[in-house]
This record gives C-alpha cells, sequence and structure tokens, in this order.
C-alpha cells in the first residue's frame, strides 16, 4: 500500500531487551520531559483577581438606552420582540400623555418591557432590528440566581441610568467608572 | 533501689525528643500533601491549590478540618474491631519506624550530650524492616475488615505486592551491609562522615533499593492497591473521615520515613561533605546536619512526586516480573559482585 505521508513508522514487535524490560531509561526520558514543564509558562488566568477580556463584538445582557437628554428612546414598536428567535421579549405600549416629554422621547412609548433571560440566546438580533437604536447588547452577562422568577428582567432592569440624574451610575454602566 | 540508678534526665530527654519527631513527622506529612499538589500542578502547567492562605499554605489545614467534620460511617457488616484497627496499625507502624533514624549527630545541652537519635539499637535496619512489613497489616486489615470485595482484592493486592518487594528490598541492602558491617543505622553514617557516601559504592543497590521502597509506599508507578479504575478506590474504599485520613496520612509518612532512610543509608544521612568533620562546636554541627538531612530527604520526597506525576501505573503482572524476575535477580548479581570486590580488597587487590 502507498503510504499517504512520511509520518507512519512501523510498530517495533521485538521482544524487549533486559534494560528495556527495567523501565529506566524509559521513565528517565519522561522525567525530563515532565521537569522541562516546571519552566513552562502557565495558561492559568487567577480568575477572580484576574479577568479574561472579552471580545468587541460580545453579545451580553441587554441596555434600553436613552437619549443624551435622558429620554427613552423606546417606540415599544415590537420589531425586536418580532425578531427575537426565542421570543423572550414581551412589551406594552402606551402613548406619552401631556408633560412627559421629558421622559419619552417619542409619543409612543414601552410601559412595560420584559425580556427573560433564560430563554434569550444573545443572538443580538434585536439590536439588529431596532430602528430607534433603542436595545443594545452590553458587555456583561446575566448574574446567576436561585429563583426562575428574577431571570425575567423587567424595564427598570434593563434602562440604562439617566445621564442628567445619574452621570454617576451612566459612567459605571458604561465602564468608563470603577464600581466601588 | 533501682529508683535511685534510673536516669531521670534521660527519661525526660528521650521524651521531649520522641514528641518532637512524631509532631514533626506528622507536620512534614502533612505538608507532603499540600506539596504533592503543587508538584503535580507544577508538572502539569497549572497553578495548583492557591486560595487558602498566603500561596495556599493553609490548604493542608483546611484538608485536615474537612476530613476531621466529615460523618464517621462505618459499615453494616463489617468487623467493627479491626475495621478501627486498621487505619491505627497503618498509622503506628508508618509513625514507629523514625524511632531508630539518626537525625543529628549529638546536641550538648545542660553539660549533657543528648544524641539526635531516639534509640540507637544494633539492629536498626533488621527494626526498620521489621516495622514497615507490619504495615502491610493495616492494608490487609483494613481492606479485609471493609467486608467488601474490591477492599479485599485490593489489600491482597496489597500484600502481595509489599511482601514480594520486600525480598528484593532486603538482598539490596544486604550488599550494602557487607560493606558497613553494621545494622545501627549510627554507625552506617558515621562510616560516611568525611569520605565517600555509600551510593559511591552501591548505585546499582541504591537503585533497587529506591524502586523497592516506592513499592512499599504504594506510590505510583505500584499504587495497585489503590488502582480506581479496576478497584474503585482500594483498600480503603469504605473508610470516610479521619479513619480515611490516617490512611491517606500514613502513606506520606512512609514515604518521608523512606526517604529518610535512603538518606541516612546511602546519602550520609546528616553528613554535609567537607563541612561536618571540620565544625568543633557539636550543637552548630547538629543543626547543620538536621539541616542536610532534611534537604536530602526533601530532594527525595520531589523526586518521588516527580515519578508520580510521570509514568502511568503498572499493569499487575508487570509489576510482579519486575519485582521477582529483575530487581531479584540483579539484588542477588550486585550481592556477588560486591562480595568479589570485598574479598579482593581484603587480598590487597591480588588474585
Amino acid at each position: 500500500m502507498q503510504l499517504l505521508t512520511s509520518r507512519a513508522k512501523k510498530v517495533d514487535r521485538a521482544p524487549m531487551s533486559f534494560l528495556e524490560q527495567i523501565y529506566l531509561w524509559n521513565i528517565i526520558k519522561g522525567m525530563i520531559i515532565t521537569f522541562s514543564h516546571i519552566f513552562k509558562k502557565q495558561p492559568t488566568i487567577r480568575y477572580p483577581e484576574e479577568k479574561r477580556a472579552f471580545s468587541p463584538v460580545f453579545r451580553g445582557l441587554h441596555v434600553l438606552n436613552r437619549d443624551e437628554e435622558g429620554r427613552e428612546k423606546c417606540t415599544a414598536c415590537g420589531l425586536c420582540a418580532v425578531a427575537c428567535p426565542a421570543e423572550a421579549i414581551t412589551m406594552e405600549a402606551a402613548e406619552r400623555e401631556e408633560g412627559e416629554e421629558k421622559l419619552y422621547r417619542e409619543e409612543k412609548y414601552a410601559a412595560s418591557y420584559e425580556i427573560n433571560m433564560l430563554r434569550c440566546i444573545f443572538c443580538g438580533l434585536c439590536e439588529e432590528a431596532c430602528p430607534k437604536d433603542a436595545i443594545y447588547l452590553s458587555e456583561t452577562f446575566t448574574p446567576a440566581d436561585f429563583n426562575r422568577k428574577n431571570f425575567i428582567y423587567k424595564k427598570q432592569d434593563l434602562l440604562i441610568p439617566n445621564p442628567i440624574e445619574n452621570p454617576k451610575g451612566l459612567a459605571i454602566a458604561k465602564g468608563q467608572e470603577e464600581l466601588v | 533501689m533501682t529508683v535511685l540508678v534510673f536516669d531521670w534526665f534521660l527519661f525526660i530527654e528521650k521524651l521531649i525528643l520522641i514528641a518532637i519527631i512524631i509532631f514533626a513527622s506528622l507536620g512534614i506529612a502533612l505538608y507532603t500533601t499540600f506539596a504533592e499538589r503543587k508538584v503535580a500542578a507544577i508538572l502539569q502547567d497549572r497553578p495548583g491549590p492557591n486560595r487558602a492562605g498566603p500561596f495556599g499554605l493553609l490548604q493542608p489545614l483546611a484538608d485536615g478540618l474537612k476530613l476531621f467534620t466529615k460523618e464517621e460511617i462505618i459499615p453494616n457488616h463489617s468487623n467493627k474491631v479491626l475495621f478501627i484497627l486498621g487505619p491505627g496499625l497503618a498509622m503506628t507502624a508508618a509513625l514507629m519506624t523514625c524511632a531508630v533514624i539518626p537525625w543529628g549527630d549529638k546536641v550538648v545541652m545542660f553539660g549533657r550530650e543528648i544524641q539526635l537519635q531516639i534509640a540507637d539499637i544494633n539492629i536498626g535496619i533488621l527494626y526498620v524492616f521489621a516495622v514497615v512489613s507490619m504495615g502491610v497489616y493495616g492494608v490487609m486489615i483494613g481492606g479485609w475488615a471493609s467486608n467488601n470485595k474490591f477492599s479485599l482484592m485490593a489489600a491482597l493486592r496489597g500484600a502481595s505486592q509489599a511482601i514480594s518487594y520486600e525480598l528484593a528490598m532486603g538482598l539490596s541492602l544486604i550488599a550494602l551491609l557487607m560493606l558497613t558491617g553494621s545494622l545501627s543505622l549510627k554507625s552506617i553514617v558515621t562510616q560516611q562522615v568525611g569520605t565517600f557516601w555509600n551510593i559511591v559504592y552501591q548505585p546499582l543497590g541504591f537503585i533497587i533499593f529506591f524502586v523497592c521502597a516506592m513499592a512499599e509506599c504504594n506510590r505510583t508507578p505500584f499504587d495497585l492497591p489503590e488502582a480506581e479504575n479496576e478497584l474503585n478506590f482500594g483498600y480503603h474504599q469504605e473508610y470516610s473521615s479521619m479513619k480515611l485520613g490516617f490512611y491517606l496520612f500514613s502513606e506520606y509518612i512512609n514515604m518521608f520515613i523512606s526517604s529518610t532512610i535512603m538518606a541516612t543509608m546511602f546519602f550520609g544521612g546528616y553528613d554535609v561533605p567537607f563541612v561536618t568533620s571540620h565544625l568543633t562546636n557539636p550543637n552548630i554541627a547538629a543543626i547543620v546536619g538536621i539541616v542536610a538531612l532534611m534537604i536530602k530527604v526533601v530532594i527525595f520526597i520531589f523526586v518521588f512526586m516527580w515519578i508520580r506525576w510521570t509514568i502511568p501505573r503498572f499493569r499487575y503482572d508487570q509489576l510482579m516480573n519486575l519485582g521477582w524476575k529483575k530487581l531479584i535477580p540483579l539484588a542477588l548479581a550486585n550481592i556477588f559482585v560486591t562480595g568479589f570486590f570485598i574479598l579482593l580488597k581484603e587480598n590487597h587487590w591480588r588474585f
């Protein structure tokens, strides 16, 4: 048979010599290999002290955005819910009343907005579908919890801190300032 | 009247020495478990335990505490007396060996010369062998009393392995004893002080002794009594809590003691070449000696671990083949060659 590579080695089935039967030389060869590993660099990351950086395109927990005046961008159009392959997003729309212009940017807003983080597959299609740039996937992941109920994130959990009322909170959320 | 002649100082000094040596052995064994995990980790490019205390130094204490607080289970169908006796026997046999080891030369304190050896008996080596063989009973009794097929099988393996390798071990030492002409560990060490260590005369004997010591300690590659994949867990399968801890611990004490014996027999014990014979102050000499012995022991323990994390376990037939068909003939040949050279030397190197 024609060999495809030159790497194949013929198996040596000759009986072992006395020296081989004592295994000493082969054991020493192995020990040299393990000894050389003492000086190798460890690939380990000491987790709580040291964290591996996420990729720049990492898709984590959702954020509902506000504009620079602190008004919610979401208009509850429902495109994200339609785009969601896991059907994790539900919302209820409401009409903006007189005097609420500081809260909502457009005439329609989301009265409630829920994402079930146990259903979400973090594909980022909601982010792509949104015409108002209202929903984003951040760079943190969902924290663990003992209760399934707590994985259904309400609008208050998702909204980014108000840049006017709570600039420090916003800076922390954006990762520009360390959480104290 | 014998009460008046009784040397109370000797009694107290030996008592203190025994206490120190036993606690030191336990402490060293405690930290050998830690060193084992660290060495394994480093050889496998991992950091190893590093959470408890700085560099994970409190890890063995945490392990001990965990073992103490575990539920103590004694199986219903076990022989309860033997079940409890087993780990105790393993531990006792492991600790008893350190009685004849010379840890240093002597200390002069309160105008008395204190020998750093619990008992300098003239059959030191035989005593070591006798006590080490007792260690097999710990394994045997523990495995048998558990009333578990796997434990019993592991105990049988352990016993047959220990007995087979004791033979080669004894034979490898005979050649050494022919050279030293003494069974006392103290005089074996003093013979090596200032001249060549015994390893120079007995390299083959040392290798055989080393392999056998590894088999006696049930260390990988000879850890067949605890071959998890064949025997679930080995002879201590039914044990829990501190009784299991005793078994695991006695293994480490055995490793420490056999390292000490090897350092004493073949590597000059507490001797530091070119230094010991020039130290005039006995106290400084004793401290240097103890440190030197400990360094040798640590090196041996490291080699034990290094081998363990390098090679896999032997198959049972390979183990028996190596013991009976390779090591014993080699040891016998070693005896003959040594005897030949001793005779030649006595005849002033003439045939």
